[in-house]
């Protein structure tokens, strides 16, 4: 019976692999890790995000070059300074039929808006959603928003009626239960979700009714999403063909991949800046307890560390030429970015070790450097280089390298910046220069400001100009506040930036006819086209 | 026996609140979900109110007794990184581990009893040395390389067998197997042989040991001087008496097989319980932790239960007298 039955089955399996070799355009990719659950408003996590793009539509897209185009929305105007009207699109259906109408767009915002959601940030300035007819609506925003736009593409759009049925209005984060849209998915996106078996595979396959089927380049006919958590397993499975794109490719594999005649490496800049900080805040450095004194609320200290970093050698020797050395806190596309003062303070250990014995430190000063190892590319590498750089220049520095979990919690206001000195990583979720200054520049006084600034850097005048950027609509003079800020916080030697780290995606070029690649590290399966 | 099998269970019970105990404490030095489960556009007043929501701000002992209640209650919790229920989750893992486990410790018995009794009968021959030589590279040859080589050879290079995850699935009551289709065993072999190697080797020796041992034995002589046949000898009363160390190793074998197949299962990316904790201990996600580790308690206690009673099939010493013995 038990033949019978085996026998059976792998003639299921056949079957099965005959059907599987008809359907050409299947597309296979991996990363480290899964989706962190469907609802679109709840988490706000890179791959996860990118995930729900593929599945729900938004009122406005953000192409791979970063400019913005209509998804959901044909047209906007800015009526007076507070109101944005959207004028939305007809005929547009979710994946279960149901039509898209104003009323699915007032609903996802006011779902998107509780305290609960994770996706909250993007649409805060909104005092008040009013629907206009069943295909326009209003946002008016608590102030004049510049940037409200930027944040559109992280505004998701969910089936009122879909929601209401499943009685999942509620954004659930206390963890009592589970939420019926973390498992379920219903959106207008190109893409619908088929299965998904958690850290196993997620199957999407293009959804028929999707209003602009003609206007993507995908040929895909069923995308499988695997994620594989070891390096060395995921580049395995690429280069025996068991997948047909992966990232990120560890640097060290980057010439394997290459060397492979069916795989090749895309390397590109990624929107990641990655920099270190110094406590600026306490009266007394943590680890010169007694003596009365923090070196680094010196500007001189701070800028001989940052002309202590040798940053050719972290790029060469570390990252393997993968990283793009930065002298600003943003990256190029983020709206803000100013290329002629993206030149970093040259490199001198000398004039280093001159500007710490003229601020009093001429035989350097014990610091404990806070470093993650499992988050940014070769996080702790970099770090263990930073050492000898800065005991070269008289510094004793006591590495303290520890996982994200940690790290995090120590560095973070919940344990009250419990750091001199830390490494941190940095992507504005909005694309603007705006969010690195509230939550990287400005002092954790304000509400909302300074979330992440853990060595409580500030300025006045940052202080004020990061007030006008807020509010300010008219383009050029906005563009002049940042700059100005930027160039403060350069002066006075506010953080040391390091580098954006590069994008290593794995293709196989037997399978994969063009992958374009997004600066933001994540697979849009609207733009893979398969042979 | 029966008496003996409830106190068995009553001592699981107790080694399941220990495990708990010494886990929750533990957990204090794991790091904060909070930063992994929001993004770091997230204020730190919603921070604080998911930790307070969460209960992490609660001291060790409350979160201890809150777990207990709960799981007493049978509710293990919500998954802080998948959003689902632990039981849930961990049922969905349950068949991966359990067939691969199954599989390996198959593999290691199937040819680790015959190998261990040739080179113990035939101590000096080239087949014995050759398993001698094998043995020792699946000693001293970490999991994770014996892993990353099988891929690289068979995976790569052969591209004959693949390279990660778990295939050809088929749902026979809500357990789903891959042990019924030719994908299922093409993607269970390499890890299964992975996870076997070691198990393999240690009873091949430990056989080959006793084996000698045994057949030193002045009862072994007797029987041969009464003109037994080889055959009789070897299997009818050496191999039986050299069966109780094997059977004790065994069991603490799987237990180990069960808990630590987690490298397997991340070289591979086996959708098991090892992939998924080494996931939740990434991630802080303390529900999925705790449960997991009561659970593997729980199968320990088990097998060795288990293990006790093949003693009274395997030795017929014990079983003339009562199992309050133990």
């Amino acid at each position: 019976m038990r033949l019978r039955l085996g026998l059976l089955a792998a003639a299921a399996a056949v079957t099965v692999l005959a059907l599987g070799t008809a359907n050409a355009k299947e597309f296979r990719y991996s990363t480290t890790g899964d989706v962190l659950g469907l609802d679109p408003h709840s988490n706000n996590e890179g791959p996860t995000n990118t995930m729900k793009g593929n599945v729900y539509g938004r009122l406005v897209h953000r192409k791979p070059d970063l400019s913005l185009e209509p998804d959901l929305a044909v047209s906007w105007d800015n009526i007076d300074e507070v109101t944005w009207r959207f004028n939305l699109r007809e005929g547009v259906t979710f994946h279960n039929g149901n039509p898209f109408t104003a009323d699915d767009v007032v609903f996802s915002l006011e779902r998107q808006q509780q305290e609960n959601s994770d996706m909250a940030f993007a649409v805060n300035t909104v005092k008040e959603i009013k629907k206009v007819d069943d295909y326009t609506v209003d946002l008016i925003t608590n102030g004049p928003d510049p940037i409200l736009l930027l944040n559109m593409p992280n505004f998701y759009i969910m089936d009122k009626e879909w929601v209401e049925e499943h009685d999942a209005f509620e954004v659930k984060r206390d963890y009592s239960t589970a939420d019926y849209a973390q498992v379920n998915a219903n959106g207008t996106g190109p893409f619908k979700v088929v299965e998904w078996v958690p850290d196993t595979r997620l199957v999407l396959e293009p959804f028929e009714g999707y209003w602009n089927k003609d206007g993507i380049m995908t040929n895909i006919t069923r995308a499988v999403f695997t994620p594989i958590s070891n390096d060395a397993t995921r580049v395995a499975a690429l280069l025996s063909g068991e997948i047909d794109l992966m990232y990120p490719v560890p640097l060290q594999d980057v010439r394997r991949v290459n060397a492979d005649a069916n795989s090749e490496v895309m390397e590109g800049p990624e929107l990641r800046t990655i920099f270190l900080g110094f406590d600026q805040w306490r009266d007394e450095l943590m680890d010169m307890p007694g003596t009365g004194q923090n070196p680094f609320k010196d500007k001189r200290v701070r800028q001989a560390f940052f002309q202590a970093i040798d940053i050719e050698a972290i790029k060469r020797v570390v990252m393997r030429g993968a990283a793009t050395p930065t002298g600003l806190m943003v990256a190029p596309g983020i709206n803000g970015f100013q290329e002629d003062m993206n030149e970093r303070a040259s490199y001198d250990p000398e004039a280093a070790k001159k500007l710490l014995a003229d601020a009093g430190y001429p035989d350097g000063f014990p610091v404990t450097f806070d470093c993650p190892n499992d988050r940014y590319v070769n996080d702790e590498e970099i770090c263990t280089a930073v050492v000898p750089m800065l005991e070269r220049i008289g510094i004793d520095v006591t590495l303290n390298a520890q996982t994200k979990s940690l790290h995090f919690k120590k560095i973070g206001l919940a344990e009250n910046n419990n750091t001199s000195f830390y490494m941190l990583g940095w992507t504005p979720g909005s694309y603007d220069s705006l969010n690195p200054l509230m939550q990287l520049m400005t002092h954790p006084d304000k509400a909302g400001h300074g979330d992440w600034n853990s060595g409580r850097f500030s300025h006045p005048r940052v202080e004020e100009l990061t007030e006008m950027i807020k509010t300010e609509m008219d383009p050029d003079k906005r563009m002049g506040m940042i700059r100005e800020a930027f160039q403060i916080h350069q002066d006075e030697f506010g953080h040391i930036t390091l580098h954006q780290q590069a994008l290593a995606w794995g293709v196989r070029n037997d399978t994969v006819e063009k992958a374009i690649q997004r600066p933001f590290n994540d697979v849009d399966l609207r733009y893979i086209v398969m042979k | 026996m029966f008496a003996f099998i409830v106190q068995r269970m009553f001592q699981a019970i107790l080694v399941m609140l220990a495990v708990a105990l010494v886990a929750f404490s533990l957990f204090q030095f794991v790091g904060d979900p909070i930063n992994n489960m929001v993004g770091q556009d997230a204020t730190e007043e919603q921070r604080e109110a998911l930790r307070e929501r969460l209960g992490l701000n609660d001291p060790v002992p409350i979160q201890f007794a809150k777990f207990v209640i709960n799981t007493a209650q049978g509710d293990f919790g919500v998954s802080y990184r998948i959003g689902q229920s632990v039981d849930v989750v961990l049922a969905d893992r349950l068949p991966a581990t359990l067939e691969l486990v199954f599989v390996a410790a198959i593999l290691a018995l199937l040819f680790g009893v015959p190998m261990g009794i040739y080179s113990g009968l035939h101590r000096d021959s080239i087949l014995s040395r050759l398993f001698q030589t094998i043995s020792l590279i699946g000693i001293s040859l970490p999991t994770f390389l014996i892993g990353i080589l099988l891929i690289l050879v068979f995976g790569v290079w052969l591209q004959a067998l693949p390279t990660f995850g778990r295939r050809g699935l088929i749902d026979i009551g809500g357990w789903d197997t891959g042990l019924l289709t030719i994908d299922g065993w093409r993607s269970l072999i390499l890890p299964a042989t992975t996870l076997a190697l070691f198990q393999l080797t240690l009873i091949m020796r430990l056989i080959r040991a006793e084996m000698l041992e045994v057949l030193r034995t002045d009862y072994i002589k007797f029987a041969r001087a009464r003109g037994l046949k080889n055959r009789a000898i070897n299997y009818g009363h050496a191999l039986k008496n050299t069966l109780v160390p094997v059977i004790t190793i065994m069991g603490l074998q799987i237990g180990s097989l069960l808990a630590f197949s987690i490298i397997t299962e991340t070289v591979f990316q086996w959708p098991g319980m090892g992939l998924l904790i080494i996931q939740a201990i990434q991630f802080v996600d303390i529900p999925v932790m705790s449960t997991y580790l009561v659970l593997i308690a729980f199968f320990f206690v088990m097998i060795n239960l288990m293990v006790d009673l093949l003693y009274f099939v395997v030795d017929p010493r014990l079983r003339g007298e009562r199992g309050g013995a133990h």
